[in-house]
C-alpha cells in the first residue's frame, strides 16, 4: 500500500519535467520558420537574442524574485558584486535594484573610458567574426546568424530547463515565496542566490555575445537603464516564471517594436512607456492569464493533432 | 580646491532639493517612484515657458513651478498612483518606468529633444572672488535658496503637527494608523510637497544639471544614490548623502574626468554592500 | 539530563523597548518544556533569536554545547534545531508534496543538485509519503498550499519542522487558531513525537500546558518569571497574580 504510494509519488513528480504539447509546437514552429520564413531571417535573429536575454532575467526575477534594473551589463563583474551584496544579507528590494543599476552604470563608464577597445560612445563597428566551425560564414541576409542564435537559444532553454526541474530550481521558488521559511528549513538563501545570479549572468553574457557576433557591432546601448527596462517589458508581456515567457514575450515585443516604429518612429518610447503603465494597471495576473490562455489553447490545439499524447496536468503553482 | 567645495556644495544642495521628496515617500509608503525626475523635469520645463516665452522674472518663475508641480503630482498620487501603492516593487518599478518614458517622449514631442536653458537675469550671471575663492552668483543663489529650504523642512517636520504626524507615519504606518493618523492624507500632502520640490529644483537646476528630456533618465540614478545611501529614516540622511555625492561627483569630474561619473557609482555600491540600509540609517533596526 | 539548549543574558531591543531583557534558560535534552507567559511578552522573539531570526542586542545562545550565536539561520537548521511560525510561513505557491520534500533534500544534502531531477531520489520520495501520511496530509498532496483550509497548513506548518528531523524542536503555539475539535489532531502528532527529541513548546491553553509539559518557564516582560516542575509553577502564588490571574481575567 504504502510503497504502491511511493511509486505513484515519484511516478507524478517525474512527470513534472515531461515535455508537454505546447512545448513541441513551440520549437517546432521556431524550426519551421529558419525553413519558411527566409525573408526574415534578420528580425528573428534579434528575436532570438532578445529571448535569451529575457530567458536570462526570467531565471533571476521569475524564479528567485530579485528584480534587476541592470540586467543589461549582467557581463559578470555584475553577479559578483550582487553575489556580495547577498552575502551580506539585508538587502532590500531597493538596494539591489541600486547595485544591479550602478554595476550596469559603471560597466557603461568603462566601456565609454576605453575607447581603443570598445569604440566609446560611437560603439563597435566592424567587429571580424570568425565563421562557426570554420565552416559557415555569417552573411547579410542573417540565414546563417539566425540558425546559429537558434541553436544557441536552444541549447541554453534546454539547461535551463534541467535547472528549473531539479532541487535546486525547486529551492529557488521556496526562497522567492518566502525566504524567512527557507532559512528556517536549512536552506542557505544568499548561497542560492549567488548561484542563479552567476546563472543568469553566463546566460546574459552569452546573449551580449551573440549580439556582437551576429551584427558584428557592439555599442553600449547594451547597458543602458532603457535596454533593461525593455526586457523587463519583454518578459512581463510573457509572464515570468514558466521559461516560455522571455521567448514568447521576446516575438511580442519585437513585432510590436517594429510595427509602432513603423507608425511613429521618433516617439516609439511613449507607446512602450504606455504599455508598461497599462500592464501595471490592469495587472500583471491578468496580462499573465492572456498568455496562459494562448498556451492553453496552443496545448489544445497540439493534443488534437497528436492524440496519442496523454494530458498532462500544468504542474500546481506554474504559471505567470 | 575651495571652489570645487563650493560648486560641489550647491550641487549637492541642488540634489538634496530634488530627492528630498522621494526620500519621504519611499520611507513612509515603501513606494519606489522611479518618474521622481519627471516631475522635476516639468517644473523646468514650465519655468522655461513662463521666463523666456511670456516674460515673467525668474524670480516669480520659481514659486509657480513649485506650486505648478506640486499639483500635477497631487493630481497624478490621486489618479494613478493610488492603484500601485499595495503592490509589488516590481510593479512599483514598471509602472513608474512607463511613467518616465512617457514622460520624456511626451516632452520631446512638445518642446524638442534639444537642450534648453532658462535666461536668468543678468545679476546672477558670473563670479566674484572672496579671499581667492571664485563664488558664482547663481550658485550662491542656490545654496541660499535650498538651504533656507532645508531649514524650513526641519523645521516643519520637527515642530508643527503636521510634522509630527509625518514622522509617526514613517516610523511605522501601521501604529500611526492605530493612533488616528490619516497616514494617506499625510503621504498625499508629502507626495504634492515632495512633487514640488522636485518641480523647484529642476527650475533652478536647470543652468547647472541642464534641461532635455532625458532628464529624468539621466538624473533618476542621483536622486535614488541619494535615497539609498542617505537612508529614508530622516531627511538627514539624504541632506548629509547629498552633499556627499555632490562634492564627489564635482571632484571626480575635476580631477579625474576619465572617470567621470564612475567616482559616485562606486561611492554608492561600497556603501550599500557595507551599509545596505543606507549610510545614515539608523543603528537599531534587523 | 545534560543541557542541549541553553541561553545566558539573551537581549533583544527593539528602539529602546527591551522584548527580551536578560534570558537564561536551560533545556534539558528530550524535555517536554512549555514557555508561558502573556501576550508580548517576548516569547516569539525568544524563539526568533534561538532560531538566528534575530540577532540578540547582548547575550549567548548554546546548542549542545557550542556557541551558537552568531551562526545564520541555515545552519542552526542543518545542527538540528527546528521551529514552528506562530503565523503560518509556508510556501503557498508550492504543493504539501514539494514543501516537505524540500526540507528532506535539504537535511539530506540534495537541496543545491541543479542536474538530477525531482522525485528521482527514492530516499526522498519515501520520506514525503511517510511525513504527508502521519500529518494526514496525504490527499491534498498535490494541491497548492495557498488553496489548502487552514487546519491543513497548520498540520503542515508542523511537518515541515519535523521533515527537517531536528534534535530539538520549537513549537511557537502550534494550535493558534484551529478550531477545538481539530487541536487534538495537531497535539496528536506532537504527542507522538519521539522521547529524545527535545520540544520547546509556546501555548495558552493552561490545560494542554500541564498534560504536555515536564518543565514550565513563565516569561513576563521579556524576564523569566518562575521556572519548574509544573507543580511547583501551578503552586507559585505570583504566576497565579500576574500570569494565571490575568489569563482568567481575558
Ligand atoms: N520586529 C519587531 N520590531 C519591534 N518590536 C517588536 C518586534 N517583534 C516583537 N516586538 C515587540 O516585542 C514585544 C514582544 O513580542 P513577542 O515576542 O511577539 O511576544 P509574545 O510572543 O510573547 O506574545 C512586543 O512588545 C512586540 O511589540
Ligand atoms: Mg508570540
Amino acid at each position: 500500500m504504502a510503497s504502491a504510494l511511493v511509486a505513484e509519488v515519484a511516478r507524478r513528480l517525474a512527470r513534472r519535467a515531461r515535455w508537454r504539447p505546447f512545448e513541441y509546437a513551440f520549437w517546432l514552429a521556431a524550426l519551421a520558420s529558419v525553413f519558411l520564413l527566409p525573408g526574415r531571417h534578420l528580425i528573428l535573429t534579434e528575436i532570438a537574442w532578445l529571448a535569451l536575454f529575457a530567458l536570462s532575467l526570467d531565471l533571476i526575477l521569475g524564479y528567485a524574485g530579485i528584480i534587476s534594473l541592470g540586467h543589461a551589463a549582467f557581463f559578470g563583474l555584475g553577479s559578483y558584486v550582487a553575489a556580495l551584496l547577498a552575502k551580506h544579507g539585508r538587502g532590500s528590494d531597493l538596494t539591489r535594484l541600486m547595485v544591479t543599476l550602478g554595476v550596469a552604470l559603471i560597466m557603461r563608464e568603462i566601456a565609454n573610458q576605453i575607447p581603443d577597445i570598445t569604440g566609446g560612445a560611437d560603439g563597435l563597428q566592424g567587429v571580424v567574426v570568425a565563421p562557426i566551425l570554420g565552416v559557415f560564414h555569417f552573411d547579410i541576409f542573417g540565414h546563417v546568424s539566425y540558425a546559429y542564435c537558434l541553436i544557441v537559444l536552444f541549447v541554453l532553454f534546454l539547461l535551463a530547463r534541467r535547472v528549473v526541474y531539479s532541487p535546486f530550481g525547486l529551492s529557488l521558488r521556496a526562497v522567492k515565496g518566502n525566504a524567512l521559511r527557507a532559512s528556517s528549513i536549512g536552506i542557505s538563501v544568499n548561497a542560492r542566490l549567488v548561484a542563479i545570479y552567476t546563472f543568469a549572468a553566463f546566460y546574459a553574457g552569452v546573449a551580449g555575445a551573440l549580439l556582437a557576433q551576429t551584427t558584428a557591432f557592439a555599442s553600449l546601448d547594451v547597458f543602458s537603464f532603457e535596454r533593461s527596462a525593455d526586457l523587463l517589458l519583454v518578459l512581463i508581456i510573457g509572464g515570468t516564471g514558466y521559461l516560455y515567457g522571455g521567448l514568447i514575450g521576446a516575438v511580442i515585443f519585437k513585432l510590436m517594436q517594429d510595427w509602432i516604429a513603423n507608425l511613429t518612429p521618433q516617439y516609439w518610447q511613449f507607446w512602450i512607456g504606455l504599455v508598461l503603465v497599462l500592464i501595471v494597471l490592469v495587472g500583471r495576473d491578468r496580462v499573465g492569464l492572456w498568455t496562459g490562455g494562448v498556451r492553453a489553447l496552443a496545448e489544445r490545439l497540439t493534443r488534437r493533432l497528436a492524440p496519442g499524447a496523454a494530458p498532462v496536468p500544468v504542474p500546481p503553482g506554474e504559471g505567470h | 580646491m575651495l571652489t570645487i567645495l563650493f560648486d560641489g556644495i550647491a550641487y549637492g544642495m541642488l540634489l538634496f532639493v530634488l530627492a528630498c521628496g522621494l526620500s519621504v515617500t519611499l520611507g513612509l509608503m515603501n513606494f519606489v517612484n522611479l518618474a521622481h525626475g519627471s516631475f522635476a523635469m516639468a517644473g523646468g520645463y514650465i519655468t522655461l515657458v513662463l521666463v523666456n516665452r511670456a516674460g515673467l522674472p525668474f524670480f516669480a518663475g520659481l514659486p509657480i513651478a513649485f506650486v505648478a508641480t506640486a499639483l500635477i503630482g497631487a493630481l497624478f498620487e490621486r489618479t494613478l498612483y493610488v492603484h500601485v501603492y499595495s503592490r509589488s516593487h516590481l510593479d512599483q518599478v514598471l509602472f513608474t518606468i512607463g511613467l518616465v518614458f512617457m514622460s520624456v517622449a511626451a516632452v520631446d514631442y512638445v518642446m524638442g529633444s534639444q537642450q534648453v536653458f532658462i535666461q536668468i537675469p543678468s545679476v546672477l550671471q558670473g563670479r566674484f572672488e572672496i579671499f581667492g575663492v571664485g563664488v558664482g552668483r547663481y550658485r550662491l543663489l542656490i545654496i541660499v535658496i535650498c538651504g533656507l529650504l532645508t531649514v524650513a523642512l526641519q523645521l516643519i517636520l520637527s515642530s508643527t503637527r503636521f510634522g509630527s504626524r509625518l514622522r509617526a507615519s514613517v516610523d511605522d504606518p501601521r501604529v500611526a494608523r492605530g493612533l488616528g493618523i490619516n497616514v494617506n492624507a499625510v503621504f498625499s500632502l508629502t507626495f504634492a510637497v515632495g512633487s514640488g520640490l522636485a518641480g523647484l529644483g529642476g527650475a533652478l537646476g536647470a543652468e547647472i544639471l541642464g534641461l532635455d528630456p532625458t532628464f529624468p533618465l539621466k538624473y533618476m540614478v542621483y536622486f535614488l544614490i541619494v535615497v539609498t545611501v542617505g537612508g529614508t529614516s530622516s531627511i538627514t540622511g539624504p541632506f548629509a548623502a547629498s552633499l556627499l555625492i555632490g562634492i564627489a561627483d564635482v571632484a571626480g569630474k575635476y580631477y579625474v574626468p576619465k572617470f567621470g561619473a564612475f567616482v559616485i557609482y562606486t561611492i554608492m555600491i561600497i556603501v550599500l554592500i557595507l551599509r545596505p540600509q543606507g549610510l545614515f540609517a539608523r543603528a537599531a533596526g534587523k | 539530563m545534560p543541557v542541549v539548549l541553553e541561553t545566558v543574558g539573551l537581549e533583544k531591543h527593539f528602539g529602546g523597548i527591551a522584548a527580551v531583557a536578560g534570558v537564561s534558560l536551560k533545556i534539558e535534552k528530550g524535555a517536554r518544556h512549555a514557555l508561558i507567559g502573556p501576550n508580548g511578552a517576548g516569547k516569539t522573539t525568544v524563539i526568533n533569536l534561538l532560531t538566528g531570526v534575530l540577532r540578540p542586542s547582548a547575550g549567548r545562545i548554546l546548542l549542545e554545547g557550542q556557541d551558537i550565536t552568531a551562526l545564520e539561520a541555515c545552519k542552526r537548521v542543518q545542527r538540528g534545531l527546528a521551529r514552528t511560525f506562530q503565523i503560518n510561513q509556508l510556501f503557498l505557491d508550492l504543493t504539501p508534496l514539494e514543501t516537505i520534500g524540500l526540507a528532506i533534500a535539504e537535511r539530506l544534502g540534495a537541496g543545491a543538485h541543479w542536474w538530477r531531477l525531482i522525485g528521482t531520489n527514492p530516499q526522498v520520495v519515501e520520506e514525503i509519503v511517510e511525513i504527508l501520511a502521519r500529518f494526514h496530509l496525504t490527499d491534498v498532496m498535490y494541491e497548492r498550499t495557498g488553496n489548502l483550509p487552514y487546519g491543513k497548513q497548520r498540520l503542515l506548518e508542523i511537518a515541515l519542522a519535523i521533515a527537517c528531523r531536528p534534535h530539538v524542536l520549537l513549537l511557537d503555539e502550534p494550535a493558534a487558531g484551529v478550531p477545538e475539535d481539530e487541536r487534538h489532531e495537531i497535539l496528536a502528532t506532537v504527542a507522538a513525537l519521539p522521547g529524545d527529541v527535545t520540544v520547546l513548546l509556546i501555548e495558552h491553553d493552561m490545560d494542554i500546558v500541564f498534560s504536555f509539559a515536564d518543565r514550565i518557564s513563565v516569561l513576563v516582560n521579556g524576564a523569566l518569571f518562575v521556572d519548574g516542575a509544573p507543580e511547583e509553577v501551578a503552586r507559585d502564588p505570583r504566576v497565579k497574580a500576574v500570569y494565571l490571574g490575568e489569563s482568567l481575567d481575558a
